[in-house]
């Protein structure tokens, strides 16, 4: 009896602490979805007082709408247009990127890793520190050439420096510094060309970090806000997560369902490729 | 004859260089070289000068520095930015240190715990904001339930309290990063280690200190680092509630960068990018030294 309070006691003690702080943190993703189904009234009930000042009522924070409503969904996804405009602004400018930068990194990570040149070490340590560098600093030297360019407020001035960005160079390189090099002078001693290299030994793999790399570009892209808010100042080319801040109270109903729509892609892709983003973080934090 | 010879000499280097890896690197690299050069280097280059730049036309000069470094609201901006970093760094790297020691021992629904911890990563700052607002508002849920106990509420988001609310988003959004790093860190450590210990009857605060803070370190250094790079990221949930000029406590380099590039003063934004660099670079470089000094010191 004793043995089996000391082998359970521990774990259960330690689940009992951590299991309440994973509730706080979970709150911003129940609280919207919970608002999201209920009716607008009773949105309008339990937060009309946001904001206002003449008001003594307080939030009502609910757990359990009093009438599960798909109202909010059916106005957001059928009734007006303009949301699915702005979701399709953000799909416009995080696809291309990804896919760009993907392809892009791949070629350069595979020479930063696994092929000798002179000044290999030198060039790559100026695309680690552009990668350490807060959007604060990069967003300066982007501005400038997307004005020089002319592609100011058109969205190819965020797609075009995402494209290029140094983050997928240095997290590809990663993973190819783990392919062991006695494959790839195997396949040199068949007379493969380096491309051949590539394309049938490196590519397959670093698979699990071209996934890794996809899913942490996914987050950090359908994220943005500082880019799109300097370079786009037309408010239709904004993507949803700049719009959704400025929702006023007459929106409050629907905003609810806004946010879930806009969450459901990234939250479905991090479960379903979980061990991929765990990976992609813990290889990034490895130093190059 | 000769001639002949020695062209055929160098028409095969030629051919071997042209197959040769550095060639091979050469023509992978292109087309991020190229594009990087365009997007981020060339443009760095020309910002740097741009800053050194007289706006009256001609000539190098430093008053582009000295207008910025006198001027009020970059004091405000770069002051509270630093102490928000200051502040708020070591309690985030501490908390996801904690939690990732517990979860590194036996845990119920530990996956899922896991799970738990690292998705605030993934939401998007748009709900953030709403919750945040339902939360933190004149007539929010905290004030309700401050209320409750009888004290007086208080406008979280327009006092000093601000400052206090986007340490806790910080600490929110990030704690799952850190505490994904402190995992690996853990689970690099030799078991045998742990075992060596046990038999030479060393209890668990011994081990503690003697195995695992010591064998963390590397990690801790690394987690400082993205922690301190992260914090600079806050800015987006502070301007989405809070819009262009937040209450003072939270006017960070960011809203003074936007607030500059609006008005359209690329000189000052140009110095002001070069000293944020400057900063990242020393600390990135302290950071690393002090680093291997600890290495060199284990061996």
């Amino acid at each position: 009896m004793n043995d089996v309070i000391k082998g359970w006691g521990a774990p259960l003690l330690r689940s009992l602490l951590l299991i309440p702080i994973a509730g706080l943190l979970l709150l911003p993703v129940v609280l919207p979805v919970v608002n999201s189904l209920m009716t607008k009234r009773e949105i309008s009930a339990n937060y009309g007082m946001l904001g206002k000042t003449d008001t003594s009522s307080f939030v009502n924070l609910k757990w359990i709408p009093d009438w599960v409503s798909f109202q909010q969904y059916k106005e957001v996804l059928i009734s007006s247009p303009q949301f699915l405009h702005l979701f399709w602004n953000s799909v416009y400018m995080v696809v291309p990127i990804i896919v760009g930068q993907t392809i892009v990194a791949t070629l350069a990570a595979f020479a930063f890793g696994k092929l000798r040149f002179r000044g290999r070490e030198a060039l790559f340590f100026i695309y680690l520190m552009t990668m350490l560098m807060p959007f604060q600093v990069t967003l300066v030297p982007n501005y400038l050439m997307a004005d020089r360019l002319g592609l100011l407020n058109h969205p190819s001035s965020i797609i075009l420096p995402g494209v290029f960005g140094a983050f997928g160079v240095f997290l590809l390189r990663q993973f190819m510094l783990h392919i062991h090099s006695s494959f790839i002078e195997a396949a040199k001693m068949d007379g493969a060309g380096i491309m051949r290299i590539l394309v049938s030994i490196a590519l397959p793999m670093v698979k699990p970090g071209i996934a890794a790399l996809v899913v942490l570009l996914f987050v950090d892209y359908w994220n943005m806000v500082e880019q799109p808010l300097i370079f786009l100042q037309d408010a239709a080319m904004q993507p949803l997560s700049v719009f959704l801040s400025r929702i006023q109270e007459d929106l409050l109903g629907v905003s609810f369902a806004v946010s879930v729509v806009y969450m459901m892609p990234m939250v479905l892709l991090f479960l379903s490729a979980e061990r991929y983003f765990i990976e992609g973080i813990q290889l990034s934090g490895v130093k190059g | 004859m000769k001639n002949e010879a020695t062209s055929n000499v160098f028409s095969s280097r030629f051919s071997r260089f042209i197959r040769s890896e550095a060639m091979g690197a050469f023509w992978l690299l292109a087309p991020s070289l190229v594009g990087f050069s365009i997007f981020y280097l060339i443009p760095f280059g020309q910002s740097i000068l741009g800053s050194f730049e007289d706006r009256l036309g001609g000539g190098l000069t430093l008053s582009n520095y000295q207008e910025l470094l006198l001027s009020s609201s970059f004091q405000k901006a770069a002051s509270n930015t630093f102490l928000f970093t200051a502040i708020s760094v070591p309690i985030l790297v501490a908390i996801s240190l904690l939690l990732a020691l517990f979860l590194n021992q036996r845990v119920f629904l530990r996956n899922w715990l896991r799970t738990a911890y690292v998705l605030p990563l993934v939401v998007p700052v748009a709900s953030i904001v709403l919750v945040w607002q339902i939360l933190f508002d004149w007539n929010g849920a905290i004030n309700a339930v401050i209320q409750h106990f009888g004290l007086d509420r208080r406008d979280w988001m327009k006092s000093e309290w601000a400052g206090f609310v986007i340490i806790l988003v910080y600490i929110w959004k990030n704690i799952g990063y850190n505490i994904i790093l402190f995992l690996a860190g853990l689970q690099n450590i030799p078991g045998q280690y742990y075992e060596i210990a046990d038999l030479e009857g060393a209890g668990p605060v011994r081990k503690l200190f003697g195995i695992t803070f010591i064998y963390l370190t590397p990690t801790t250094f690394l987690v400082v680092l993205m922690s301190v790079l992260n914090s600079f990221k806050v800015f987006r949930e502070t301007y989405l509630v809070a819009g262009a000029y937040p209450h003072d406590r939270i006017y960070m380099m960011q809203h003074y960068m936007n607030n500059m590039f609006l008005s359209l003063d690329i000189q000052k934004v140009s110095a002001a990018a070069v000293l944020m660099a400057l900063c990242i670079m020393a600390l990135v470089f302290i950071l690393f030294r002090t680093e291997r000094m600890f290495r060199s010191f284990m061996e």
